[in-house]
């Protein structure tokens, strides 16, 4: 890498098992209230018309209130940002219906099931949802999704110079498929990077690329979390700037590979 | 943005195995498209399936990854010596200083479907030998590929419909900008599986026969499976003229519907302004644009509108979908393939199956081949969610 990548931290989102924002991860991140795992519970969208609302389901409605909460407390404008939505499973509900009926002997999928299984689904809904006609993007990375949705934040960040807001998702699969692929609770984070400081600034990040194991989390309730959901992987970062507490911080990514994020905070 | 050489480039589709059955394909107008018989599918539609893919089976080494579509991009990647430019670039870069972007809307899913054919009567399990990491996961286009040549840089799959291995240039090239990568390994791979060609049949956006993109009477797409990959670097100031080169990328979002595009095209002139921008380029400059054109009524009017609106209306321009059939994850690599094909032949590739090229259409449609020397054209890849992205290639000299 030449000079590190960076970004500007804004405004954040969160939803997970237990937490129903981001002030209270922020309190339980930052030692200030135990952790109390409980159910993830993702509210209806205000923001779509009636029609779509109806079309979509649990994964879009977790990854859209999360980003719609970290551009809310950034006071920033959704219509404006590009976004960036990663996640390693997508909506594993809808796909998992799909292959039921494709099993069987009538195969009549729902239209509406088809066009929500694509993995850009929910970045579909952001835009029918905020009006925003930037780019959006929509990844995966397996287990590394979180860390793969960051880098691609940051490469934008420092080739555009404009804000850009990060999505990272995922929900547990029914069964059968919840047996091969074993996440246990649908979890959504979303930042809103910014090229530059501003008055509202939460922390700076730089970025590279290390190869040491990811730093893991001492309550073991929230290590539980961290290691079973790709998207709850930021932890540990989040667990930096809930604490307004500097200094470096590794983060899972591919084989052979870590993110290594350094966090500044503005206060 | 600076140009990018692609240093190395193949294709594999219905047309065939690698550059040369691509181009004669296209230089003798052929299509590939044939009645489907894929699987157990059972529906009145032609699709353009790559023949013997399940005969070649993955090394040894990725057999985690055994699926159709992992299977389609390990044997296109033996073509054309893209294998062996891959690893020249990673002793001579470095393996951590190569990234791997790659597009793919299905992924192994085919793996999925079968196996809940197979589910345990009594517990509903799927069967023992199922997996989700190395087939079903969208992630697992990558992750083999990179195992494949032992590659440690940033990777990602972009899965955006039908935009995605369009998108992964855009990606690959702020990767590049940014001094995270020093060469990028980009392409696309989507298989035919029962998800798409049931899911588009449920949409009623599927035509019976062969599709005929900017016809009048043009009644939908015919599905299509492909791998393609190009490796893109810095270009050096030696390069030789027939080089092709990445100008400009364009992303944009419809912000309208899931799976319509903007009746004016709204977002598709955003993401081909954005593309000509990049490129430092006027509308005039583009001699050919390879349509998004996927034979469906709707997508065909927005995308004209569009393109009339960005380059307007005398700019030469056909979909090869026509062809290939749309291959969906894969269409914005192997379409890339094709304009760098173009370019390097001066062909525009005329559009096979269009017998009367629709009049409201505001476009200048290519039915038959035409050859000129060509300095730059534009393809356009537009997918579900309002998913567009325009690239601009270049010839070197």
């Amino acid at each position: 890498m030449s000079a590190p990548l960076g970004a500007w931290v804004e405004g954040l989102g969160l939803l997970g098992p237990g937490l129903p924002d981001w002030p209270t991860a922020e309190r339980v991140l930052a030692g200030e209230t135990s952790y109390e795992p409980g159910p993830t519970v993702i509210p209806p969208l205000e923001c779509l018309p009636p029609a779509e609302r109806r079309r979509t389901g649990r994964v879009v409605r977790l990854a859209l209130t999360v980003g719609l909460e970290a551009v809310r407390r950034a006071g920033a404008d959704a219509a404006a940002l590009p976004a960036v939505f990663s996640s390693s499973g997508g909506d594993g509900e809808n796909c998992h219906e799909i292959c039921q009926v494709l099993a069987g002997a009538d195969r009549q999928i729902s239209p509406t099931r088809f066009h929500n299984s694509v993995h850009n689904a929910a970045s579909g809904y952001w835009g029918i949802a905020t009006g925003s006609s930037a780019a959006c993007n929509a990844l995966c990375a397996h287990d590394a999704s979180f860390a793969a949705g960051l880098i691609e934040c940051l490469a934008q960040l420092r080739v555009d110079e404009t804000p850009v807001l990060l999505i990272a998702y995922d929900a547990d699969y029914p069964e059968p498929m919840r047996s091969a692929r074993p996440i246990p609770a649908a979890f959504g984070v979303a930042l809103l990077l910014a090229p530059a400081a501003g008055p509202g600034s939460l922390a700076r990040l730089t970025a590279r690329l290390g190869a040491a194991p990811a730093e893991t989390l001492s309550d073991p309730r929230l290590e539980a979390l961290r290691s079973a959901v790709p998207a709850a992987r930021s932890l540990p970062l989040l667990r930096r700037v809930a604490r307004a507490e500097g200094g470096s911080v590794l983060i899972d990514y591919l084989e052979h590979r870590c993110l290594e994020l350094t966090v500044s905070p503005c206060h | 943005m600076r140009p990018l050489a692609l240093t190395a480039f193949t294709a594999t589709s219905c047309l065939g195995r690698g550059l040369d059955a691509t181009f004669a394909a296209l230089a003798a107008q052929r299509s590939g498209l044939a009645p489907c018989s894929f699987e157990s599918v059972r529906l009145e539609t032609c699709v353009g399936e790559v023949p013997g893919v399940d005969d070649v089976p993955l090394p040894a080494e990725l057999a985690e990854f055994e699926c159709r579509n992992n299977r389609l991009a390990c044997l296109s990647l033996r073509q054309d010596g893209f294998d062996e430019a891959v690893r020249g670039v990673a002793v001579r870069r470095g393996r951590e200083r190569v990234g791997v972007w790659l597009g793919t809307s299905t992924s192994g899913i085919l793996e999925t479907e079968l196996a809940y054919r197979g589910r345990d009567p009594a517990s509903g399990a799927l069967p023992g030998d199922f997996r989700y990491r190395g087939a079903h996961n969208t992630f697992s286009l990558a992750a083999c590929v990179r195992r494949a040549f032992g590659l440690e840089g940033p990777a990602a799959v972009i899965s955006s419909a039908c935009s995605s291995s369009a998108k992964v240039f855009a990606s690959a090239r702020r990767a590049l900008a940014a001094g995270l990568v020093d060469a990028a390994l980009v392409g696309g791979v989507d298989s035919l599986c029962l998800t798409t060609l049931y899911g588009f049949h449920s949409l009623q956006l599927v035509a019976r026969a062969p599709c005929r993109p900017f016809d009048a009477g043009r009644d939908g797409l015919s599905i299509g499976e492909a791998a393609a990959f190009a490796l893109l670097e810095p270009a050096p100031d030696d390069l030789d003229a027939d080089a092709t080169l990445l100008l400009g990328t364009g992303e944009s979002s419809d912000a309208w519907h899931m799976s319509a595009p903007h009746p004016e095209g709204r977002g598709a002139a955003d993401a081909m302004r954005a593309a000509l921008a990049a490129a430092h380029l006027t509308p005039g400059a583009i001699d050919y644009v390879n349509f998004h054109g996927t034979g469906t009524p709707s997508n065909d009017a927005a995308e004209a509108r569009a393109v009339a609106a960005v380059l307007g209306r005398a700019v030469p321009g056909s979909s090869t979908k026509g062809a290939t059939g749309h291959t969906l994850g894969a269409a914005g690599g192997l379409e890339a393939v094709i304009c760098a094909l173009a370019l390097r032949h001066g062909l525009m590739p005329g559009g096979v199956n269009t017998e009367a090229p629709d009049p409201v259409l505001p476009v200048n449609y290519l039915r038959a081949n035409r050859r000129a020397p060509l300095r730059r054209v534009m393809s356009n890849s537009f997918g579900f969610g309002g998913s567009n992205c325009s690239l601009v290639f270049g010839r070197a000299g």
